[in-house]
């Protein structure tokens, strides 16, 4: 695995008495336990039916992929549109969260203007309300837009930085960023959009990074959102499409409904892998919700 | 976290000699340009449609014709005569009251062991976050229905040691239990936050507490968790928020029902039923707004509360 050996935060001294083994023992048991299920689950998805409830050793002994390709297309529209729903709708919003929500930042964090603190503290105020609140409305708008079925409510308020914790993340970030930067910019001529584009935008790849892969995680995983905007099979995204399956098969095929569950984590493992860093960081500096 | 919030309300005292105290209209303007797609969402997402909720929420309101205004009726129906409003709030508060405490201390006691110093921990971190980060997607509660199904991993594995399990899932005994479960295994992302509160408590308080002989057990109580307050009440006030809200694996694990007997009927699937089953949605309004107040009222004693709990500087 990537980057899971290293550290380059200073530990706390070793402890190197006898109950360092016993923490070890004790965290590599929890470890089993914790990755357990998932481990079932990629075991089964390899397994025929019988062998799922027959014999309780992970490895898959008939080993087959014939589950995925029983899952792939159990639906009357094949998971691959899924994906690619799903692909479509987070990318979207990826960018639209990135460019509405460092925008707003920038304002808050480097311009002056009236009402500033106003804004801000409503700002912050948003992100005490539950989005029940906004729900019924959002969706009578929507509907009367003629948005339902359409990936539009999922995306359009990405774009409109509705998500305000990542105003507030890149906020703290770009306040950290030197105002000598802006200065000697400013002296060679460039304007408050300059700056912003060619000084804090570059300047602030880890806070933008982060903001993009949290976005990217919480809206392949969303599934409300879809939930209520979504009805035709066509649109659906990979988690309306799993819940369908399950509601469709039910308990009648359990390794292709772990097959398709499987493959709809596959991107989340990838973005673990390649991310863990920069995940577990923004969680640690900002209480990010993982 | 806490304290970086509330830093981020007092913005930096402007430089005297950065401008001159009055804004220029030029400067005004382009702030309001960035801030733009903010603000045209605050008012046409948020606060437009925060209003409108307000106002359904004393009205009926089907989708079809126009909305009937009758009062505090919703509101008076759910403290009076819904039965199911009793349930969902019995579900709900039980649930929060099981899975935070439980996963909180999960968190802060794999924390305090991965604290030690051990090697290996990047690796023992990476493994414990990962069913935070996947904890929210449908597959997880569609393996967590497996897993406790009547013929699942759980009974498998019970049935090697003679005990014949019953359906965790169907029953209404037990099946909030597997919920509570769920959350307690995505104990990650809140043992991460701890685990940045344990690195920051200076070494020398303990070395000082060794030398006047103070025993493991009393270092914790009087040192670690003394000064680990500010993290434990804000990891308290983010995952009681977050437990209100959930949703999917009550959805997915009761199949859209909140069963059995409305045993997992969680507040926001209550919520979901009444506006987008049965289209009442100035009912549902109503139940958003008791949301929010019952969420702010737990926020506001939290914080209320902090003052005699939570040691900030110590």
């Amino acid at each position: 695995m990537v980057d899971l050996a290293t550290s380059d935060e200073s530990p706390p001294p070793r402890d190197r008495s006898g109950r360092a083994l016993i923490y070890h023992v004790v965290l590599c048991l929890a470890s089993i336990a914790m990755l357990y299920p998932l481990l079932w689950m990629l075991a089964s998805s390899f397994k025929p039916d019988s062998d799922i409830f027959g014999n309780t050793s992970l490895w898959p002994h008939n080993f087959s992929l014939a589950a995925y390709w029983r899952g792939w297309s159990g639906l009357q529209v094949t998971f691959g549109k899924f994906f690619l729903n799903s692909l479509v709708v987070s990318l979207c919003s990826v960018v639209g969260n990135v460019m509405s929500c460092s925008l707003a930042a920038y304002a808050f964090a480097r311009l002056k203007f009236r009402g500033q603190k106003f804004w801000f503290a409503l700002m912050l105020g948003t992100l005490m309300l539950p989005y029940h609140v906004t729900l019924i409305p959002q969706y009578i708008l929507f509907l009367n837009l003629d948005w339902v079925d359409t990936f539009l409510p999922l995306i359009v308020p990405k774009f409109l930085a509705v998500d305000a914790f990542f105003i507030f993340l890149l906020v703290q970030f770009f306040r950290s960023i030197p105002r000598e930067l802006d200065e000697a910019a400013m002296i060679d001529g460039c304007g408050p959009w300059r700056i912003y584009w060619i000084v804090i935008l570059p300047l602030s790849v880890p806070a933008l990074a982060t903001a993009a892969v949290f976005t990217f995680i919480w809206t392949w995983d969303d599934f409300f959102g879809p939930l209520i905007y979504l009805n035709d099979m066509n649109s659906y995204t990979v988690q309306l499409g799993l819940r369908s399956f399950v509601d469709s098969t039910g308990k009648s095929d359990w390794s292709a409904l772990f097959a398709m569950s499987t493959l709809t984590l596959l991107p989340l493992f990838v973005f673990f892998l390649l991310f863990q860093r920069l995940l577990i960081d923004g969680i640690a500096t900002t209480g990010l919700k993982g | 976290m806490a304290d970086t919030l509330i830093d981020a309300t007092t913005p930096r005292q402007a430089r005297p000699d950065a401008r001159a105290p009055e804004l220029s209209w030029r400067e005004s303007t382009t702030g309001y340009l960035f801030l733009a797609p903010w603000l045209i969402g605050f008012f046409g997402l948020t606060l437009g449609p925060a209003l409108v909720s307000l106002y359904l929420s004393f009205t009926d309101y089907d989708l079809l014709s126009n909305p009937r205004w009758v009062g505090a009726a919703n509101y008076v129906r759910i403290a009076t005569s819904d039965p199911k409003f009793s349930a969902a709030m019995r579900v709900t508060f039980l649930y929060v009251a099981l899975a935070v405490p439980l996963k909180l201390a999960f968190a802060l006691l794999v924390a305090m062991m991965l604290n030690r110093g051990l090697r290996g921990l990047p690796l023992y971190r990476a493994i414990f976050y990962l069913p935070s980060l996947i904890g929210a997607s449908v597959a997880v509660s569609v393996l967590w229905r497996q897993l406790f199904a009547g013929d699942g991993l759980l009974n498998q594995a019970l049935k090697l040691v003679g005990i014949h399990g019953p359906s965790w899932i169907s029953n209404p005994d037990t099946a909030l239990y597997t919920l509570v479960a769920l959350s307690v295994w995505q104990f990650g992302s809140p043992m991460i936050i701890f685990l940045a509160g344990l690195r920051q408590i200076p070494k020398d308080v303990y070395e000082a507490a060794e030398i006047d002989g103070a025993s493991r057990n009393q270092q914790f109580w009087r040192i670690t968790l003394p000064l680990l307050t500010p993290v434990v009440f804000f990891n308290v006030v983010v995952q009681t928020i977050d437990a209100f809200k959930a949703f999917t694996p009550a959805f997915i694990i009761s199949g859209g029902t909140g069963g059995p007997i409305d045993s997992t009927l969680f507040y926001t699937l209550y919520l979901y039923q009444e506006a987008f089953a049965y289209f009442r949605m100035g009912y549902a309004s109503a139940l958003a707004w008791v949301l929010v107040v019952i969420i702010a009222a737990f926020t506001a004693l939290s914080f209320l509360s902090s003052r005699y709990w939570v040691h900030y500087d110590g």
